[in-house]
């Protein structure tokens, strides 16, 4: 009987519509986050979608420090922090405790959800190789959400792995000789692990601008079973130096200007889904300078940096393998 | 003359146990089937990693049933049996050297989040130069993190140790990590008889691991580990120290019950003294390096010196006062590091430096003298052991401890 929940998890069926989501929340009022915080919210929509039979993991960022200040706590299902590039060993081992007592007849058997998150220091920079790991590991049902504000947004908002090209971060200020410190380009964190782990059944990049369609990918997720990844871009008002009430807009822009295209990979099949899906079937992208001008962290760019950044974003949608998630191309023919 | 860990004679031992011939690391892996582990994670450095073939060995045969899994990494190593520790399972892992060192961080976490994992330190030499020999120093660096640290010195130590390991560690009084060091090579890749206990005596001894209200579980829904900044940090220290001193009481008391249900063990868990009761020097030293001390005890003891050894087995807890009091009738000390401290008062090793704390307040302050001998698994010859004992004799003459610490063995 123990056996039968081996690798059982919970189902979680797509919430048909907004008014269909459940009333219940299960990370609530105690959190320090800053005004128009996306990231709080993606916390909040995360564990709503998970339900109440879930553990939940934080590795070390401002969703830890400011969510958890000692003598207040949100979450409402049990927490626990680890350190910043455990993200994958938390979900790994929670889950092969689980399972163990489990198995064993140590623990009433039932599928509990297992979500670790990681900022985007912690999972595409310290913690990539511990989320690698456990992506292959098939046996252990979690699933790591990737809460990417584009930065180290609780340290002072030094460059990530995965900050924007030329973005000003206090590791890469504008200086009157250097105006670009930072010139490198956006990890491609998602499709990486996608493309990596041929095992894992399900990775997929949401954003809380879209709030049911972000859920109903948490929910699917849990409910495909093994070790699953999701990558949300998360609008940072103090990072990305917009005024709070933009954070929505911001993350819409996100999407329709193509810089962050929003796919899963599920058992292997890509798809396109929301405002991305109608980009990759004709609908005109917006430029990204309309998304890159709203934030502050782009005020010293000029009319080349908004070019080269156009530029980068074209060539991933017309030339890549997969347009905006696979960045090979086909060997023109004869060479 | 106290001769302690002897094996037990016939007839006292127990007619169920089997006698198996197995190295160190093999013995480990013996008590942990025997303890019924949850959860193992497994990263390839020696010689620590000779346990883990043995734990794969025995999954793989069917003698064990546990989540095995190797990972990419100490770090990830650590860090997943500790989440899988706090959701109830019984862990284990271990590492080496700087693969320990990579682990820091994990290791550093471990004892505030109460969590007590049993791990084993195959100690060995800390990079640059890359060596697979013994030293300690990679096992002293959890010396002030909270963890319980013990050293022990045969097969069959470290089988019982293991098991008592658990004991001490899940018993709530203390619920702190526990790292057993055995000397890489000398005691990992060694055989030796080993005495295995049924699982039914180990049941009796160790009961099922019960994390109790501290369980992360839907149904227990606890925020474990929040931020906490100035405000409660020096509590928290302050509550892990009494753990740690809670754990004297537990380690007595488990040791008694040990030796009640397996029918051996050592009557003082702490230290191993061997023909110290006339012993006017008594030489120290932590691991394996027990051996050529003994034997160069037994030559000496044969030509009339009165000479003995102290092998210290738990480090933290450290028993001060008793061993203090087994120090109290030597004419002089000598401690035989096989690690270092670089920089350290009189440039001694870590033990040294701890003994001479730990006698700053003893009524009588024999001299004690510091040695370093056996680095990066630097074979300790009998010539090694009778200059430090010439040593201590001219110090037990002269009343008087020389301050400089002697590197034996040393090429000069």
């Amino acid at each position: 009987m123990a056996e039968v929940f081996a690798n059982a998890t919970q189902i979680l069926e797509p919430f048909r519509g907004v008014k269909k989501v459940t009333i219940e929340e299960y990370f609530t009022s105690g959190h320090r986050t800053c005004q128009g915080c996306e990231s709080a919210l993606v916390m909040k929509l995360m564990v709503k979608a998970a339900g109440p039979r879930t553990i939940v993991l934080g590795a070390t960022g401002c969703m830890y420090v400011a969510n958890t200040t000692y003598y207040t706590t949100p979450w409402v299902v049990p927490w626990m922090h680890t350190q910043l590039g455990s993200s994958g060993s938390a979900a790994l081992g929670t889950a092969a405790g689980l399972k163990a007592l489990m198995k064993k007849g140590k623990m009433k058997s039932e599928p509990i959800n297992v979500i670790a998150f990681c900022g985007d220091g912690g999972g595409a920079d310290m913690g990539l190789g511990a989320i690698s790991a456990t992506l292959t590991h098939k046996e252990y049902n979690s699933l790591i959400l990737m809460y990417d504000n584009e930065s180290y947004a609780n340290t002072d908002i030094q460059l990530s792995g995965s900050t924007p090209y030329g973005a000003n971060t206090t590791f890469s200020p504008p200086g009157k000789v250097r105006r670009l410190i930072h010139t490198r380009w956006k990890k491609n964190t998602a499709a990486m692990l996608a493309a990596g782990h041929t095992e894992c059944r399900y990775v997929g990049t949401v954003c809380a601008s879209y709030a049911v369609e972000m859920m109903n990918k948490v929910r699917k997720a849990l409910s495909i079973g093994g070790p699953t990844f999701i990558h949300s871009l998360d609008p940072c008002p103090k990072g990305w130096d917009y005024d709070p009430m933009l954070s929505h807009e911001l993350g819409e822009l996100a999407v329709e200007c193509g810089v962050f295209p929003l796919y899963e990979v599920e058992d292997g099949v890509v798809r396109h889904y929301g405002k991305t899906k109608a980009i990759v079937e004709g609908r005109p992208r917006k430029p990204v300078r309309e998304y890159l001008l709203k934030q502050g962290r782009f005020a010293h760019f000029t009319e080349e940096d908004l070019e080269y950044f156009q530029a980068k974003v074209d060539e991933m949608w017309n030339e890549w393998e997969i347009p905006g998630v696979i960045p090979f191309k086909k060997a023109p023919a004869g060479k | 003359m106290a001769v302690e860990t002897k094996t037990p004679a016939p007839g006292t031992m127990a007619t169920d146990d089997r006698e198996m011939l197995i190295s160190g690391s093999e013995a480990c892996a013996e008590a942990l089937t025997l303890a019924d582990l949850d959860v193992v994670t497994a990263y390839p450095i020696r010689p620590y990693d000779t346990v883990m073939q043995a734990i794969a060995k025995k999954i793989a045969n069917g003698q064990l049933e546990a989540e095995y899994i190797v990972a990419e990494g100490e770090h990830s190593q650590f860090e997943i049996v500790k989440h899988a520790s706090t959701v109830g399972a019984r862990v284990f892992c271990g590492s080496s050297g700087v693969g320990w060192m990579y682990a820091m961080e994990c290791l550093t976490v471990t004892p505030p989040l109460r969590v007590p994992m049993v791990c084993m330190v195959g100690n060995r030499a800390l990079d640059d130069p890359g060596a697979f020999g013994v030293e300690h120093n990679d096992a002293l660096t959890v010396r002030d993190l909270g963890w319980l640290l013990i050293w022990v010195d045969t097969a069959q130590e470290m089988l019982d140790t293991t098991l008592l390991a658990y004991r001490i560690a899940e018993d709530r009084r203390v619920f702190l990590p526990i790292a057993i060091s055995a000397d890489g090579a000398f005691l990992t890749h060694s055989q030796a008889i080993v005495q295995v206990p049924t699982r039914a005596k180990v049941d009796k001894f160790l009961p099922p691991y019960n994390r109790g209200d501290l369980q992360l579980h839907p149904d227990n829904p606890i925020t474990v580990a929040p931020q906490a900044n100035e405000d409660w940090v020096i509590e928290i220290r302050r509550q892990n120290n009494e753990a740690m001193n809670r754990a004297y009481t537990v380690i007595e008391e488990a040791y008694a019950d040990f030796r009640k249900t397996f029918g051996r063990g050592p009557e003082n868990p702490w230290f191993e003294e061997y023909m110290t009761e006339d012993a006017e020097v008594i030489l120290m030293g932590m691991g394996t390096i027990s051996l050529p001390f003994k034997v160069g005890i037994r030559n000496m003891r044969a030509k009339g010196m009165k000479v003995g050894l102290i092998r210290p087995r738990w480090f933290r807890p450290f028993p001060t006062e008793k061993m203090v009091a087994a120090l109290q009738g030597a004419k002089a000390i000598g401690v035989i590091d096989r690690d270092y401290s670089f920089g350290s008062p009189f440039g001694s090793g870590v033990v040294a430096n701890e003994i001479r704390a730990a006698m700053y307040n003893a009524d009588k302050r024999p001299p004690l003298l510091s040695f370093i001998c056996g680095l990066g698994g630097r074979e300790v010859t009998l010539e090694d052991v009778y200059k430090a004992t010439d040593l201590c004799f001219e110090a037990a003459k002269s009343g008087k401890s020389p301050l400089k610490t002697q590197w034996l063995g040393v090429r000069e």
